[in-house]
């Protein structure tokens, strides 16, 4: 049995209460674009953070090593640094490793070290469970029980990049005007009520490739953290959106759920609502309550939630957080405000605000994706 | 013998206002007030007073005050009043002393301990008067996961779910502890509420067979008024092992209580003891627990919840673990402070533990082991208001039964005279005729008035959490902080310090 309460210590983490600006784009036809934009963009929603947090994630960034799992890594001290790589050289097959590309930027102070490897996780390593499930454990110890050391992301062909300051300077810092091609990215500026300015907490929030940007607060967080903890996940982020992170990875990777219904457990219909759909559809609705009312998320809240090929914006179920979506040909965005898409894209083809809980799926029209048969287009669920 | 005791109340009546209707000498059951035809007054027996209030409530001149008598013994920290004639009483009576309610003693009641969280300023509290606001719960078995086929239907069958519309039932209370009136009172009020109301342990009677939808039924070890019907009807079947006013003991209704119609119900013979032994014979271990569940799904071909009662015990979460290993779908557990139509004092006041220490271990216990969605989780002795209802589902409930609450509802004042049998109020009694001073309609009523009044304040309440769905508080402990508790004490419930 799994003693939660000293691995979670429910005296210490709290959630971080935090408004902010989000900001999500993707090329459906999977062409790779730069970071320069993306920055752009969320610079324009610079009054929504207050400087002490921002970060991107980018996806399609490693086509070379696309089949290892990519993972971004925050070292405090050079000890936390050797540990984490004995335990790495330990876990996997570590193909490369190198530090993160930084340039030198007025408004960064004191960073942390920042490295990457690329691994691959050994099948007999894995004693029977899978890979993506043998990263997830080594990650979840090395947040937990390495000293010093945070895995930013652990995704295949993909990173996250962020830290403490406003994401334009971090995206400079992180030289993503020009270093890396992606086909999707998404983007946060932070205004923590309450932080100490630690280059984990900032978001995107990541397992695997999943990455969360959210903006709002989750007062349901406590409940969703104690069922999450149920299934091995341990919030060690003191933050609200690290919950968000471990939903989708539980519910679409470990329960294999479509991420239409996903966006369907973590902001449910009304059940005065369920009771008027059709039979099939009431049925299904009610049992996915019944079964995930612990992992509805309560409170505002927007967020962009993005993995390999999929990209999706959702709010609460009565939108007490902004999120608008626009189109022009293959390109999707989603931002907390219209103005900073029609910075980077004044003409679109189409512009709305989706109302609260309905969910905004973006996903690549051909690759890898494609193969699971669903729809291949812009879908609004 | 003489007695030795002195009576509790004094009976004042007013020589200006009484006018001599005698309404009080109709309305008391325990022959307090008479009517002097000499003198042609109203005079009162004060030894007789139990302090319910009914003549009070019913004097049409307010004539009378029923006040505690000023007797001052010499001040004794150890020898306070209570056990002085609680020793009087054994020694002219040679028997154990019997009461009725819940424990009236001042172990910490750990609700007055805990408060609640609201939003200011980073998230909006919502206003449930212009936002929908969720108190549906569902009771019942979930698996742990959906499984879901490509076209999105659903491929998981889920064990029978049952819904209440408001998070908050009413509690086992048998027929000939309390009368059928109340019995129906309680049963229509569910039916109109959305919720579930209890049979207790002495069957159904016959014509409330048609509020079974909202029905649950108790199986306990006197078995009394069990049969095919009775499960088949009811929407919850539970099997009764313990109960918070009397762990570890069984229940005696004398036979003076049992009338044609409880004789009856209960399939006994009119006019005997109707005895349940402490333990069910057929359970003494959990591996038999789990048999008769599998019996009474069995032979209600799994169509309802199975719930599974207990009391609170020191270590009730090793024990819930094993109830819903066994298989119970509902697990119930009744605190201390658990009430009751008879039970031993020594007892009642003396075994069991707090249900907010109960609860908080069970529900921490059942996720450490990851099998808490495998149960509901409903906990019952003592809630008094939509404040002890909403703090006990931040613990980890998913429900509450009341049983008090629900009478006081009705009438009563807490007298703790339900093991009499002579009810004033006609609540805990089967004498015919008080009985008839509860008319199940206004009855009903009064209970669904107070569901209602404590809907809208826990909705209220979760508005100002910042929530619009019940599920969103329930286990969520972050929402309590506790005053005035030790560090184990906060270690137990799962909640911060009240500033942290």
């Amino acid at each position: 049995m799994r003693n939660l309460r000293q691995l979670n210590n429910p005296y210490g983490e709290d959630k971080v209460i935090a408004a902010c600006s989000i900001f999500g784009v993707m090329d459906t036809s999977g062409r790779r674009f730069t970071g320069k934009d993306v920055l752009r963009a969320i610079a324009n929603m610079h009054v929504r953070g207050n400087g002490l947090g921002g970060g991107l994630a980018a996806y399609g960034i490693y086509p070379d090593y696309a089949e290892f799992y990519a993972l971004h890594i925050m070292f405090d001290s050079c000890e936390g640094k050797d540990a984490t790589e004995a335990l790495l050289n330990n876990s996997f097959k570590v193909v490369k490793a190198e530090e993160v590309p930084t340039q030198p930027h007025p408004a960064i102070a004191s960073p942390p070290l920042i490295w990457r490897y690329f691994v691959e996780a050994n099948p007999e390593q894995c004693a029977g469970i899978s890979a993506d499930d043998y990263v997830v454990a080594v990650v979840m110890r090395i947040n937990t029980e390495v000293e010093d050391s945070f895995v930013f992301s652990s995704g295949k062909n993909m990173g996250v990049f962020k830290g403490v300051g406003y994401p334009e300077d971090i995206g400079h810092y992180f030289c993503l005007e020009d270093a890396y091609k992606g086909y999707c990215w998404t983007a946060h500026g932070r205004f923590p009520t309450n932080s100490r300015g630690w280059w984990g907490g900032a978001h995107p929030f990541s397992i695997l490739d999943w990455t969360v940007v959210h903006n709002g607060e989750i007062s349901s967080y406590g409940i969703n953290r104690r069922y999450l903890e149920q299934f091995g996940y341990q919030c060690t982020l003191e933050t609200d959106t690290e919950v968000v992170a471990y939903a989708v990875d539980l519910l679409m990777r470990r329960h294999g759920l479509p991420l239409e219904v996903v966006a369907r457990v973590l902001a449910p219909p009304l059940w005065e609502q369920i009771e008027r759909m059709p039979d099939a559809e009431r049925e299904f609705m009610r049992a996915l309550r019944q079964v995930y009312g612990s992992l509805l998320l309560n409170g505002p809240f927007a967020v962009v939630i993005a993995h390999e090929g999929e990209m999706i914006g959702l709010t609460d179920r009565i939108r007490l957080r902004p999120l608008t979506v626009g189109e022009k040909g293959d390109m999707v965005y989603l931002s907390s405000e219209e103005s900073a898409i029609r910075l980077i894209s004044p003409e679109l083809d189409r512009v709305w605000s989706p109302v609260g809980g309905e969910p905004v799926v973006a996903r690549l029209k051909s690759g890898r994706r494609a193969s699971r048969g669903r729809s291949s287009e812009l879908a609004k669920a | 013998m003489k007695t030795f005791m002195p009576a509790k109340f004094t009976v004042l009546r007013d020589k200006d206002r009484c006018i001599g209707c005698k309404v009080c000498v109709n309305q008391c059951s325990f022959d307090t007030h008479y009517y002097d035809a000499d003198d042609d007054e109203v005079r009162s027996r004060e030894q007789n007073c139990i302090g319910c209030h009914r003549c009070v409530t019913f004097c049409p001149t307010q004539a009378l005050t029923i006040s505690r008598n000023p007797l001052d013994y010499r001040e004794n920290f150890n020898w306070r009043p209570e056990n002085i004639e609680d020793i009087t009483k054994q020694a002219e009576s040679g028997g154990m002393l019997l009461t009725g309610m819940g424990n009236d003693k001042g172990q910490k009641i750990y609700w007055d301990h805990l408060v609640l969280n609201a939003s200011q300023v980073t998230n909006p509290s919502i206003d449930p008067l212009r936002e929908p606001m969720e108190l549906r719960t569902y009771l019942g078995r979930k698996p742990d996961r959906l499984e879901v086929s490509s076209s999105a239907g659903l491929k998981t069958k889920l064990p029978p779910q049952v819904a209440i519309e408001v998070p908050v039932m009413f509690a086992a209370m048998s027929y000939g502890a309390i009368s059928i009136n109340v019995h129906e009172s309680l049963a229509r009020a569910a039916s109109e509420a959305g919720t579930l109301w209890n049979t207790g342990e002495g069957g159904l009677h016959q014509k409330l067979y048609q509020y079974g939808k909202n029905t649950i039924v108790q199986v306990a070890s006197g078995r009394f008024g069990v049969h095919p019907d009775y499960l088949n009807v009811a929407r919850v079947i539970e099997i009764k092992i313990g109960q918070g006013a009397k762990p570890g003991i069984g229940g005696h209704l004398p036979g003076e209580k049992v009338s044609a119609e409880v004789s009856q119900t209960r399939m006994i013979p009119q006019g005997t003891d109707a005895l349940s032994p402490a333990p069910q014979h057929d359970i003494y271990s959990i591996e038999d627990l789990a048999q008769l569940v599998y019996a009474l799904k069995e032979a209600t071909n799994y169509t309802k919840p199975v719930s599974v009662k207990i009391a609170a015990v020191h270590n009730s979460a090793a024990i819930a673990s094993g109830m819903v290993r066994a298989g119970a779908d509902i697990i119930v557990l009744d605190g201390i402070r658990g009430a009751t139509g008879a039970a031993p004092k020594v007892i009642r006041d003396n075994v069991g533990i707090p249900i907010e220490l109960a609860l908080a271990s069970v529900d921490t216990r059942l996720r450490q082991e990851g099998i808490r969605q495998q149960a509901s989780l409903v906990v019952s002795g003592g809630i008094r208001n939509s404040g002890d209802v909403i703090k006990a589902i931040a613990l980890g409930a998913d429900a509450v039964y009341v049983g008090t609450a629900a009478l006081i509802a009705l009438g009563c004042h807490v007298c703790q005279q339900c093991h009499t049998g002579k009810c004033a109020w006609g609540i805990a009694t089967t004498d015919l005729r008080l009985t008839k001073r509860i008319n199940p309609e206004i009855g009903a009523q009064r209970l669904v008035n107070l569901l209602r009044g404590w809907s809208l304040e826990i909705k209220d309440m979760l508005g100002g959490l910042g929530v619009n769905a019940i599920e969103s508080l329930r286990g969520n402990r972050l929402h309590l902080r506790g005053v005035g508790l030790t560090d184990t004490e906060l270690r137990i419930l799962g909640v911060k310090m009240a500033g942290e």
